[in-house]
């Protein structure tokens, strides 16, 4: 059995911070990543980041990637494997993953779950015609393989993913045709909305896409509005004409492996739904398995670098493996998350985390 | 209103500008900034100090006009392309604006764009000055356009017409 003392599944902003901290500390670290390419999410964001200059704000994601693919290069003691899906995490600790074809296994002494979140999708009547699309599709086509994904595209959700999405699709040349939200309330940053705003777009609030209409694929969407309920208002419905409709309606975290782990799981509607409970360390319930980014709720790459960097030192500090400067690294991290978290923007991961502390619960 | 529609209101907007004593000094950066989020590069990036150092990171920015001498550093430095530079003195009829534009094609000095407000509907035709597009800009272009006085606080946007 090929043994390991820390494997990071999941090689998207968490997964890369943990594994260059893990490293850093000085243990033996593999990455295991299910695409061909690492970077998750930062490999499609072309948008500058925000936050402070410890998380790289004002650099665009994608740069932020080639500096952590940079970082990590200089660490040997790093192992990274692409093309491979982490299958299953036993009661012994042995983890199975089909790897570029050929099934493994691994016995790791510490796991790091990076495992991030997936798209929620929406109801409305044809909702499978080919022309809907989850904004991450979107992203993917346009940014990583350079495809168009349509020539007239209606957003639903208004949250920062739908915002930049629809920003990113003016870039490559596409007309959005509306953002809609279904809250009262623009949910993502207002810098964005007004940016999109004043490219002539309509941001309808309190307003969503009851049914696409089309032979083949989507040709016409009926929009509507939504009471203070999100109850249709009868007789408020119009029909446009798009190409295309791009759901961006929240995220889920991709929780799996934890809940087959045996970790002490709850759903936290802030968070996107059941996510791990875990200590300041990142630690969930089941001592050799840490967690970072959005498996633990869904928040912005900015906290899931930060909490990479934390679950990589602490991680690694609990096999021995002690980062010189681990004390003072440690409440930098724990600083950050804080400072990331405070404002009004962060109100509901703040809820959020008072309901999945361990020790809060144990208690 | 900024909430339902991401558009701030005029009076929103007013306060963003300095007095006329510093508007006639020439240019000076307006930053259209109204929600508290975890966002710093204005400050950091501000070289002259004129953009108050937050405290806490989801600090409104705070600009001192006076400070101020409009080189552009936070215009291309904003996450949220929530800034610009006025100059209300170049010319009698005039001011010149430098705002960020992430589109292709980028226009050319002596172009003819649409100026649009800040709900995208077009209020002009506007010449472009000077398109500024260093590597320390890193992708994000300025513009400068000449936009008649009485637009000064209508302009917020260009679109480059074939």
């Amino acid at each position: 059995m090929k043994k390991v003392e820390v494997l990071v599944i999941g090689g998207g902003p968490a997964g890369l911070c943990a594994a260059l901290s893990a490293g850093a500390s000085g243990a033996e670290v593999l990455l295991v990543e299910r695409s061909h390419g690492l970077g998750g999410q930062l490999s499609k964001q072309t948008h500058m980041f925000f936050g402070s200059e410890k998380q790289y704000a004002g650099m665009r994601g994608i740069d932020i990637l080639s500096k952590l693919l940079t970082d990590l290069e200089s660490l040997s003691n790093v192992t990274i494997k692409t093309q491979t899906t982490v299958l299953s995490i036993y009661e012994d600790g042995v983890i199975t993953m089909m790897s570029q074809g050929s099934y493994e296994k691994v016995q790791p002494d510490r796991v790091i779950v990076a495992t991030g979140a997936s798209e929620k999708s929406l109801g409305f009547i044809n909702n499978d015609l080919p022309g809907i699309y989850g904004a991450g599709a979107v992203q993917t086509l346009m940014n990583i393989h350079g495809v168009k994904p349509g020539s007239r595209v209606l957003m639903v959700g208004a949250g920062n993913i739908g915002l930049i999405v629809s920003y990113q699709l003016m870039q490559a040349g596409v007309e959005v045709v509306a953002i809609l939200d279904a809250a009262q309330k623009i949910g993502g940053y207002l810098v964005h909305a007004s940016k999109i705003r004043r490219m002539g777009v309509p941001i309808l609030t309190g307003h969503t896409v009851v049914k696409a209409h089309g032979e083949t694929c989507v040709e016409q969407a009926t929009i509507a509005s939504l009471d203070e309920k999100w109850q249709v208002i009868t007789g408020s419905e119009t029909t446009i004409d798009v190409d295309s409709i791009c759901i961006s309606v929240g995220l889920s975290p991709l929780s799996e492996l934890l809940f087959q782990a045996g970790c002490r799981m709850k759903m936290v509607p802030v968070f996107g739904g059941f996510v791990p409970l875990r200590d300041d360390s990142l630690k969930t319930s089941i001592d050799q398995i840490y967690i970072a980014g959005d498996v633990g709720g869904v928040e912005e790459a900015s906290s899931a670098m930060v909490e990479g960097h934390l679950a990589g030192i602490c991680a690694a500090r609990s096999i021995g493996k002690v980062h010189e400067k681990f004390q003072e690294l440690y409440m930098d991290y724990q600083d950050q998350l804080r400072a990331l978290r405070s404002g009004h923007s962060g109100d509901h991961i703040r809820q959020g985390m008072k309901k999945v502390s361990l020790e809060v619960t144990v208690c | 209103m900024l909430e339902k529609t991401g558009l701030a209101s005029q009076a929103l907007i007013e306060g963003c500008f300095p007095k006329k004593e510093r508007l006639i000094k020439g240019p000076v950066a307006i930053v259209e900034c109204f929600q508290k989020i975890p966002c710093n590069p204005c400050a950091t990036s501000c070289k002259r100090g004129a953009m108050k150092a937050f405290e806490d990171i989801n600090d409104l920015p705070i600009i001192d006009h006076e400070n101020c001498n409009g080189c552009g550093v936070c215009v291309y430095s904003c996450p949220g392309l929530a800034i610009m530079v006025v100059d209300d003195q170049y010319s009698e009829s005039h001011v010149s604006f430098k705002i960020p534009y992430e589109f292709i094609p980028l226009p050319e000095k002596g172009q003819w764009v649409q100026a649009l407000d800040r709900a995208g509907q077009v209020i002009d035709l506007v010449e472009v000055l000077q398109v500024l597009n260093s590597p320390a800009m890193d992708r994000t272009p300025l513009v400068k356009v000449a936009v008649k006085k009485q637009d000064m606080k209508i302009f917020r946007n260009i679109k480059v017409v074939k």
